[in-house]
């Protein structure tokens, strides 16, 4: 039990740097597609440590299953926004960034 | 440790009217939504801190969700009144704007920034008063505590809006309802009958939340006799469906029966209302339910109003009563009588 | 609540006001809309992180609709305010 939550800690704590490094991503990356990239990747690996974390810390397998469900609907909806914006974009005909 | 969060509350403390603020103050229209969308979310952190669960569960159904795809839709329909409809429309306003001499407007500003400091401090002062006036046994929980046992639900929340002030909820319902009719009665929605292809991501996300979504909605008003939730999250949920199908614009949602959607819209008024009528017959007061009986009567209350509840939303979503089915149209007829005469026969 | 959740939960919550600067800054609509959607990620977590810590179940569910929901408002933006058909 100890061990398993220490591991949990150390999961939860590993996911953080990659949520920061998705705003960081938002706020510094050049344009649209870039940006699409820092969100819809690094966030979601950051919840998805976060998740693991908490399951191994969790009670009983309902809520692991509940924390697993709701992980993989932030990752469909991400995913499914990240191409509906991205089409949105290119048929707006705005212009991929590329090294000046 | 008590500090994180001390921190934590601070931050979402300033955030909150600070985001509050630029979103009032932004010029664009599309910004301020976002924006709007932002503020939702902190919202319903906030809430949870305030130990208000129900009301962050409805403020991430309604403010974060349905809201922002209600705004993001309408912002559309804005760009698209064409600019001669635009001046049509906001031609009596800019005449009589284009009257007040410019001195006139340099004076307003002043008297509405006292006018609006002036209101400021009066609220401040009235919460100050009632903060003052609030005993400090904890308000009315002990007391909905001691009757929770008659109650027929372990939730405080759930016990209070539909047993013990089932009243209220009986008249939100109700102003739901009206609103709902108001909006049919002024237009008929139109849904594009010829659209582009979805594309297969969209059409898998609809195929996976659709479902997913109506189920939640059962597990949230089921949830909501224990622990938060209830008919108005179940509600919201269930119309964030319906608002995703529209979307989309399946074909499914074509193919709803009007009348099926009027009984929808009418099922939890209208058992809600025989209820409490019921209720006064048996010689009780108003939505006095039977002590041994009154958890499946709030449940039956709960699952009939969380329907309308999600058809309403939905329908306002919509903009409009359905559409007419393709087999009904009688062509040729155009205007206003038709109108009247398919309403008519919805209405039987 | 012991520590982790909370300084956890407290990074997150500065993740999202800083993005709030994508939001005002833009350029494109589509930027703002996109930290929205961050922000969306971040609340879940802050929730689930929370629910743990004050050992409240409820929370999770607040946490599995904002999941459930984060979707629709980037379905709306792509659909109808931004792309789509001419109607």
């Amino acid at each position: 039990m100890g061990l398993l939550h220490n591991l949990g800690t150390v999961c939860i704590l590993l996911g953080i740097p990659f949520f920061i490094s998705g705003t960081i991503g938002l706020l510094r990356f050049p344009d649209i597609y870039t940006r699409l990239h820092a969100l819809t990747k690094a966030d979601n690996v950051g919840l998805g440590f976060v998740v693991l974390g908490l399951s191994l810390q969790a009670d009983g397998w309902h809520t692991v299953a509940r924390l697993l469900l709701i992980w993989l609907l932030v990752l469909i909806a991400s995913s499914a926004s990240c191409h509906l914006v991205a089409r949105a974009a290119l048929r707006k005909k705005i212009e991929p960034w590329s090294r000046p | 440790m008590m500090d994180a969060m001390g921190i934590f509350d601070m931050v979402l403390a300033l955030a909150l009217p600070w985001l509050g603020w630029r979103l009032l103050a932004s010029p664009d229209l599309f910004r301020a939504m976002v924006l709007f969308i932002s503020l939702g979310l902190l919202m319903a952190l906030t809430w949870v801190r305030l130990q208000a669960p129900d009301v962050a569960l409805a403020e991430a159904a309604i403010g974060a969700g349905l809201t922002g795809a209600l705004f993001l839709s309408a912002l559309r329909r804005l760009e698209r009144l064409s600019e001669a409809e635009r001046r049509l429309a906001f031609a009596g306003k800019r005449e009589e704007e284009d009257e007040i001499p410019p001195e006139r407007h340099r004076r307003a500003k002043p008297v509405a920034y006292g006018l609006a400091l002036l209101l400021l401090a009066v609220f401040v002062l009235l919460l100050a008063w009632s903060l003052a006036q609030t005993p400090a046994g904890g308000g009315l929980g002990p007391a909905v505590g001691e009757q929770l046992g008659q109650s027929g639900v372990r939730s405080e929340v759930t016990a209070v809006l539909l047993n013990f002030r089932g009243y209220d909820t009986l008249l939100e319902v109700m102003v739901l309802f009206l609103a709902a009719l108001g909006v049919w009665s002024l237009t008929r929605v139109r849904l594009p009958l010829q659209d582009e292809e979805p594309g297969p991501v969209l059409a898998t996300l609809v195929r996976l939340l659709a479902p997913l979504m109506i189920m939640v909605a059962g597990y949230l008003v089921w949830i909501g006799g224990s622990r938060a939730g209830g008919a108005f999250q179940g509600g919201a949920v269930l119309a964030a469906a319906g608002v995703l199908l529209l979307l989309a614009n399946v074909t499914v949602v074509r193919q709803i029966p009007a009348a099926l959607l009027r009984w929808g819209l009418a099922l939890g008024p209208l058992l809600f209302l025989l209820t409490a009528v019921v209720c006064v017959a048996a010689g009780g007061n108003l939505l006095e339910y039977p002590p041994q009986r009154a958890g499946a009567w709030i449940l039956l209350i709960e699952s009939a109003s969380a329907v309308s509840i999600g058809v309403t939303l939905a329908a306002l979503y919509a903009g409009g009563r359905p559409p007419e089915p393709p087999a009904q149209d009688r062509g040729g007829e155009q205007g206003p009588g038709r109108d009247a005469d398919a309403d008519a026969g919805g209405r039987q | 609540m012991s520590w982790q959740y909370s300084s956890a939960a407290l990074f997150l919550l500065l993740a999202i006001v800083a993005g709030l600067g994508r939001i005002l800054r833009g350029p494109t609509a589509a930027d703002s809309m996109l930290a929205a959607q961050l922000f969306g990620t971040c609340g879940v977590a802050i929730l689930l992180l929370l629910a743990r810590g004050l050992e409240w179940e409820v929370l999770q569910d607040i946490a599995l609709v904002f999941a459930l929901l984060a979707a629709l408002a980037a379905v709306a933006f792509a659909l109808r305010t931004w792309g789509g058909t001419e109607r």
